[in-house]
């Protein structure tokens, strides 16, 4: 049913495998805290870590960062590694709406979720960054888990997740709509490509149907808590003794389940809609290392085509007999003999990197997909235990009623 | 076409659960109904051994305006006004499930065959299930009627059970429906009695106390039911929700290659199963809390309408009074005043006998019935609950057992 896939491995694979990843490293972000009044205020963030690794000076430590600082690590990390194939992952989404509310200081639970969403949103983006072997090497990065102070980034407004997303996005068209007809020598390339577009269609179909649950839960609990309510007014009513006291415990009992399923509808977004949103945005950065790979091909192709016109201007001077035009020609062509060797090295060199990538980037999402829906399915359980409590308390009082 | 006989008989919702003494003597039940596009014929079928009726067991087709005739030709009579008259089946409602089903055939071509299967299957469980609520609804009207000793005996339920032609009394003509315009008026005014507005003063501690009871307890009740309605319906959604999430799930996984196309394919399954499991507590909810509330609701209604009854004897009773001193004082047309003021008096006290033992009844009834349904309701989240455990278990079993 499904195509087979030729996982070339590399020597190089194969070591980084058996070396196992010993990532001693953990990022924490926390006390969201908002700094300043109006417009002009933001919210601080408390990112901790807690590591072994000897690279670090200290084994714990926790600096202050506002959300413009995680952007432009980001944008460092990306104009360092994204051209050269390397999987960088995307920093969250700016918000204007989201923000601006915590700004103008509606202290309301809308602006404390929002607030909730990003904070878990930072933890997950760096810890994804720091498992990243070559990305943890990094001293931008470095500087941004130790300093304790950070020279404030600017332009975060086209770096941000989505900009980057965009401009992705764009190259994306531009390289389809020029339809690069790339000689591939490697089925792999094309077959993993078509892997990561059908991935990106059926995650973000999941992802639409998974927020639907999520809208409902929180509706299914809105309408049990006004239940309750009428249980309980209903209970009052009741004069007779036995079936007013059940009904008021009725009403207890919906309250509880009231709770529960706003509780799950916590876990269906955080655990299992958010890590939907993550994958479908980190696929994107994958399909940007493809197409980078794809325009250094054009780089190498175009100065081939370069090297040829220039031979073929030699060949001409040769014939016309202009030996200071000769000499120039010849320069020419060694120039660009040299930019052709160059070219061919980047793209051996990109699609070498883009391999031993996508191999850890597979094994990262079967990771985090098994661990996730593990936890999922054990808060599931835990809602259904519970209501197997509530109601396993309820039933000697509806018994009761004489 | 859609015959209840066909749909099966178990699982019958038994939402009112009125207690009906075991009275074999007249035996009522809908034994087969059928839904044909805008009208549902219920067959009638009884069983007696009353010497009134020409033979032991019989049938007949019944439509819905023909129990609203039977039961209005109750209201009507005052011989049953002490009496709380069972409340009329409400009206069979196709219509959102049918414009649902419709919506769906229209088509939505994102949807798959596996998605597009599932959500037909579900439309027609919900049109079913609205299809045996509304033979249960009309089945438990005559059921009543049939335990009472006073209500059985009636000459209309004798006609309604037997006569073999229609009963002519499908769609209200013009005059009826003044009829029942006129009849709205008056029931404000008998609010006003109830409400205690008019200035009418009540002499029984036990109606007193019936009276703020009722009062409050209706409101109440119809609060309590529009609101299990809205939590039966967002659990129907919740429950539909999980058949796209389980297609995503299972196209995700035919497309793995690695270790997570198990795990996918095990959670497209463990939500399909949970789908029907939530579809059952969503049903549940609704036959016996819902169901429950709404039957209860109409029947204090019923009960109010006894009050009102009563009070507006009482009223009569008083005028009659007022009346009885004015000829006496006046010293003119005095018998036929007393005679009057006898007649009300009597009937009043009636009235207020039987209504007694009407209130008394209902209070029995709706405990014996809400303690049933309480229990039922418990027992099945319980048994929901305990399935929708064991399958997360074993899907986690599953998942973490692969390397």
């Amino acid at each position: 049913m499904s195509a087979p896939v030729i996982f070339d491995r590399s020597r190089e694979e194969i070591e980084e495998e058996a070396n196992g990843d010993i990532f001693d490293i953990e990022i924490g972000v926390s006390d969201p805290e908002k700094v300043g009044d109006g417009m002009n205020a933001y919210m601080a963030y408390r990112v901790t870590t807690k590591t072994s690794l000897s690279m670090f000076s200290k084994s714990e430590f926790s600096v202050k960062r506002r959300f413009s600082d995680f952007l432009g690590l980001h944008s460092k990390l990306a104009s360092k590694y994204l051209h050269v194939g390397y999987i960088v992952p995307p920093a969250p989404e700016k918000s204007i709406v989201g923000m601006t509310k915590v700004k103008v200081g509606k202290e309301d639970s809308s602006s404390t979720e929002f607030v909730e969403k990003r904070r878990a949103a930072l933890e997950r983006y760096l810890q994804r960054t720091v498992k990243h072997p070559t990305l943890l090497q990094d001293p931008d990065l470095r500087q941004f888990l130790e300093s304790s102070e950070l020279p404030r980034a600017v332009n975060t407004q086209a770096l941000s997740g989505a900009g980057i997303l965009r401009m992705v996005n764009k190259a994306a068209d531009a390289v389809n709509k020029m339809t690069i007809k790339m000689n591939e020598s490697d089925a792999w390339f094309e077959e993993k490509q078509q892997q990561f577009e059908n991935l990106d269609q059926q995650l973000r179909k999941l992802h639409v149907s998974v927020e639907a649950l999520v809208c409902h839960r929180k509706e299914l609990s809105a309408n049990t808590a006004a239940f309750a309510k009428s249980a309980a007014m209903l209970g009052n009513s009741e004069d007779h003794t036995a079936l007013s006291r059940a009904l008021s415990q009725l009403a207890e009992v919906e309250e509880k389940i009231d709770q529960l399923h706003q509780e799950q509808a916590f876990a269906d977004f955080y655990m299992f809609s958010e890590l939907l949103s993550d994958y479908i945005r980190l696929i994107a950065a994958v399909k940007g290392v493809f197409d980078h790979r794809m325009k250094c091909w054009q780089k190498w192709e175009d100065a081939q085509i370069t090297l040829l016109k220039k031979r073929e201007a030699e060949a001409k001077m040769m014939v016309a007999n202009k030996p200071d035009k000769i000499q120039q020609a010849k320069n020419e062509i060694r120039e660009w003999e040299a930019k052709v060797q160059q070219g061919e090295r980047d793209f051996e060199q990109i699609s070498k990197t883009i391999r031993k990538e996508v191999g850890r980037f597979e094994k990262e999402r079967v990771k985090d997909f098994k661990t996730v829906i593990i936890k999922y399915l054990e808060s599931l359980v835990q809602t259904q235990q519970q209501l197997i409590k509530y109601w396993e308390a309820f039933l000697p009082e509806a018994k009761a009623i004489a | 076409m859609e015959t209840y006989a066909e749909a099966g008989k178990e699982g019958k919702p038994s939402c009112a659960s009125v207690d009906l003494q075991g009275d074999s003597s007249l035996q009522v039940e809908i034994s087969d109904a059928v839904s044909e596009r805008d009208k549902v014929k219920f067959t009638v079928q009884t069983k007696s051994c009353l010497p009134h009726f020409a033979q032991t067991e019989f049938s007949v087709v019944r439509q819905h305006e023909e129990f609203i005739w039977l039961h209005d030709a109750y209201v009507e009579n005052e011989e049953y006004a002490g009496l709380i008259i069972p409340p009329a089946p409400p009206k069979p409602d196709f219509e959102a499930s049918r414009e649902k089903l419709q919506k769906l055939g229209e088509g939505d071509s994102s949807v798959t065959r596996e998605e597009f299967a599932k959500m037909k299957q579900e439309l027609e469980a919900e049109y079913l299930a609205i299809f045996k609520k509304t033979v249960a609804m009309h089945e438990v009207f005559l059921q009543r009627l049939a335990a009472h000793p006073t209500l059985r005996r009636d000459h209309n339920f004798f006609v309604f059970l037997e006569y073999g032609q229609d009963l002519s009394v499908r769609g209200k003509n013009r005059k009826e429906l003044l009829g029942v315009f006129l009849r709205n008026i008056v029931k404000s005014a008998d609010e006003a009695l109830i409400t205690g507005m008019s200035g009418l003063k009540e002499v029984d501690d036990f109606f007193e106390h019936e009276r703020t009871f009722l009062l409050e307890y209706h409101t109440r009740i119809r609060d309590a039911c529009l609101r299990a309605d809205r939590v039966m319906r967002a659990h129907k959604c919740l429950a539909d929700d999980y058949i796209p999430i389980s297609a995503a799930l299972s196209s995700l996984g035919t497309q793995e290659v690695n270790q997570l196309r198990t795990s996918f394919l095990k959670l497209a399954e463990l939500f399909e199963r949970l789908r029907k499991l939530e579809g059952r507590v969503a049903s549940d909810e609704d036959l016996k809390l819902s169901d429950m509330l709404r039957y209860y609701m109409r029947d204090s209604q019923a009960a109010k309408d006894l009050l009102y009854r009563r009070l507006r004897a009482l009223a009569d009773y008083e005028n009659a009074n007022k009346a009885l001193d004015k000829a006496r004082t006046r010293n003119r047309e005095v018998r036929p005043a007393e005679s009057h003021q006898q007649l009300c008096c009597q009937r009043f006290e009636r009235l207020s006998d039987s209504a007694k033992q009407e209130l008394m009844d209902f209070k029995s009834r709706r405990v014996s019935s809400f303690r049933k349904n309480l229990i039922e309701l418990a027992e099945l989240e319980l048994k929901h609950a305990k399935a929708s455990t064991l399958i997360l278990r074993n899907t986690l079993v599953a998942l973490k057992g692969e390397p």
